[in-house]
């Protein structure tokens, strides 16, 4: 049986912001408040090396879910574990294990790539020689020029920035990589590097990778399994075939994934992010 | 790897970023060398002109280093208490706060490699401004124990670091504003530890506050070093007391900061930059 890299059980996540539209309601002040339900009730299994998709909306709880397993948020009910260590009772454990990119290239923009992954490395604990060599070797794996990894990030394009940011996620070599959406923005070549090195990290380094996108085609082509997430909840948990083939195809056109996500929630994705307001 | 070199590695971390910073944004530091300057010559010449002001006779050169005194040590500790409140602050503003928590790096170890930077960065600073300040004014340490100086600003570096500490938590739960808040801290120990003026000039109410300012005995302490010459022996008490304060903050601060970090991560608030 394979080992189980993480687990999610019965995860809630509830946001409290100021409920801007109160005042005009005549709420008192200690009514000027509202809870925004981010996740509900999440369950959900990854096993080791594999490819683990949560396709969603903007504003479903793909990145929320992210932060939960980074140890960046704590869960108001429920429970996950990454390798049999929980999340909120040893998180130490937990950040050896995990690294993390996200959406927003966040760097020292001052500072050289160069800098910004030493300062990654030794936060790992890494040796400086040996960082240095992997850092080089990655960057260049992913194809930024030699003579871009000392100038500053902020005159980078977003795409090397992102380019930077897979970079520093797999440097530290972790067992789980958790990727919040690492193409979006990117132009179509930066993304097909970044997809292929994801699949070479996979095939190569025996990584597991948990996944969020509302990139529907990166979801099939990079996932081994997914769940399509709506308003903090799962509303469908397969393999991008068995997914497909709870929609009958339409004009004798194999059905895609926008047309399961349409037939799980009733909304086209776009409509479905046009609704949602991002926790 | 044995963890100790592990959590080494991790102190060094913040060491060379905050020493990166300072080269990357050079040109802050010139500015804030000449505010910092320019404030400590401004106040000394108060003292030079005391004479003129007050039309009376008095011991100028006393004074000017009393003033002196104070404006140097509070420089010193000001650096200090920045360095480490800012130790959020910056990761806030630079938007890498969120990768910083999730590195297996214990807050401890954060705090000693921000500590070891901001000490020898205060020293550097301090010592910069004394250099150009002693241009302009002559400043006689003759009679001056500085053996008892380097305990004492030693001593009161460890309650800065404890009260910087505590200062970093506003821009965790403060997003928008904490940093701005942290300025209030610095001016309200300003205010009330004696540092261009002898507590005994403030109000009553003020004066039991100023009593449980840990700057108050280290300034107090530095000009007894540095103006009477008192032996090192003499000072030992106050020594003592300002490492039994420096140990209880810094480890209320510990406490404080690791439930406000959980605060944050159960509200949100590490997302949002600010």
């Amino acid at each position: 049986m394979r080992t189980v890299a993480l687990e999610v059980e019965g995860v809630r996540k509830v946001f409290v912001r100021k409920d801007r539209t109160a005042r005009r309601r005549g709420l008192r002040k200690v009514g000027r408040k509202e809870e925004v339900v981010a996740l509900r009730d999440i369950d959900l299994t990854v096993g080791r090396g594999e490819v683990f998709g949560v396709l969603g909306p903007n504003g479903s709880g793909k990145s929320t879910l992210i932060r939960l397993v980074s140890t960046l948020l704590l869960p108001d009910g429920g429970t996950l574990r990454v390798f049999g260590h929980d999340v909120e009772r040893d998180p130490f454990a937990v950040k050896r294990l995990i690294n993390r990119v996200s959406v927003d290239a966040a760097f020292f923009k001052k500072f050289s790539p160069i800098e910004n992954l030493m300062y990654a490395a030794r936060l790992y604990g890494l040796e400086s020689g040996e960082a240095k060599a992997k850092m080089r070797s990655i960057m260049k794996r992913l194809g930024l020029k030699e003579e871009t990894f000392n100038n500053p990030m902020e005159h980078m394009s977003r795409g090397m920035q992102q380019k930077v940011a897979v970079a520093r996620g797999f440097l530290t070599s972790p067992i789980l990589l958790l990727l919040d959406e690492p193409t979006t923005g990117l132009d179509p070549h930066s993304k097909r590097d970044v997809q292929a090195f994801v699949r070479e990290i996979r095939e190569a380094h025996d990584a597991t990778v948990l996944l969020t996108t509302h990139d529907m085609d990166e979801a099939d082509r990079l996932c081994d399994r997914i769940a399509i997430i709506d308003e903090g909840r799962i509303v469908a948990l397969d393999t991008p075939e068995g997914l497909k083939g709870m929609v009958p195809s339409r004009d004798g056109a194999r059905p895609t994934l926008e047309d399961v996500f349409i037939a799980l929630t009733g909304r086209g994705f776009a409509e479905a992010e046009a609704e949602e307001v991002s926790p | 790897m044995s963890t100790f070199v592990r959590e080494m590695r991790g102190a060094y971390a913040f060491v060379e970023r905050n020493v990166n910073l300072i080269k990357r944004y050079w040109g802050w530091e010139v500015v804030w060398l000449i505010y910092s300057l320019t404030n400590a010559l401004a106040i000394t010449y108060i003292g030079k002109g005391m004479g003129a002001i007050s039309g009376q006779e008095i011991d100028t050169q006393y004074v000017v280093t009393y003033l002196l005194v104070g404006a140097l040590i509070w420089q010193y500790l000001s650096v200090i208490f920045y360095a480490i409140s800012e130790m959020i602050a910056w990761e806030r503003w630079e938007g890498t706060i969120e990768y910083t928590f999730m590195a297996p790096v214990s807050r401890p170890t954060h705090l000693v490699g921000t500590t070891l930077f901001a000490i020898g960065y205060g020293v550097v600073r301090t010592l910069a401004i004394l250099a150009i300040v002693a241009v302009f004014f002559r400043l006689d340490l003759s009679g001056a124990n500085l053996t008892g100086a380097v305990f004492m600003l030693l001593a009161g570096s460890v309650s800065f670091v404890g009260l910087g500490i505590l200062a970093a938590v506003l821009p965790l739960l403060y997003p928008e504003r904490g940093a701005q808040m942290t300025n209030a801290v610095a001016a309200i120990l300003l205010l009330i530890s004696g540092v261009y003026y002898p507590i005994e000039t403030l109000p009553g109410w003020l004066q039991k506050i100023a009593a449980v300012s840990p700057a108050t005995y280290v300034i107090q302490g530095m000009r007894a070093c540095l103006l009477e010459g008192e032996s090192t022996v003499k000072l030992s008490p106050t020594v003592f007391l300002l490492i039994g304060i420096g140990v209880l903050i810094i480890g209320i601060g510990l406490v404080v900061f690791r439930y406000v970090e959980r605060y944050a991560k159960r509200m949100g608030r590490l997302k949002r930059s600010g």
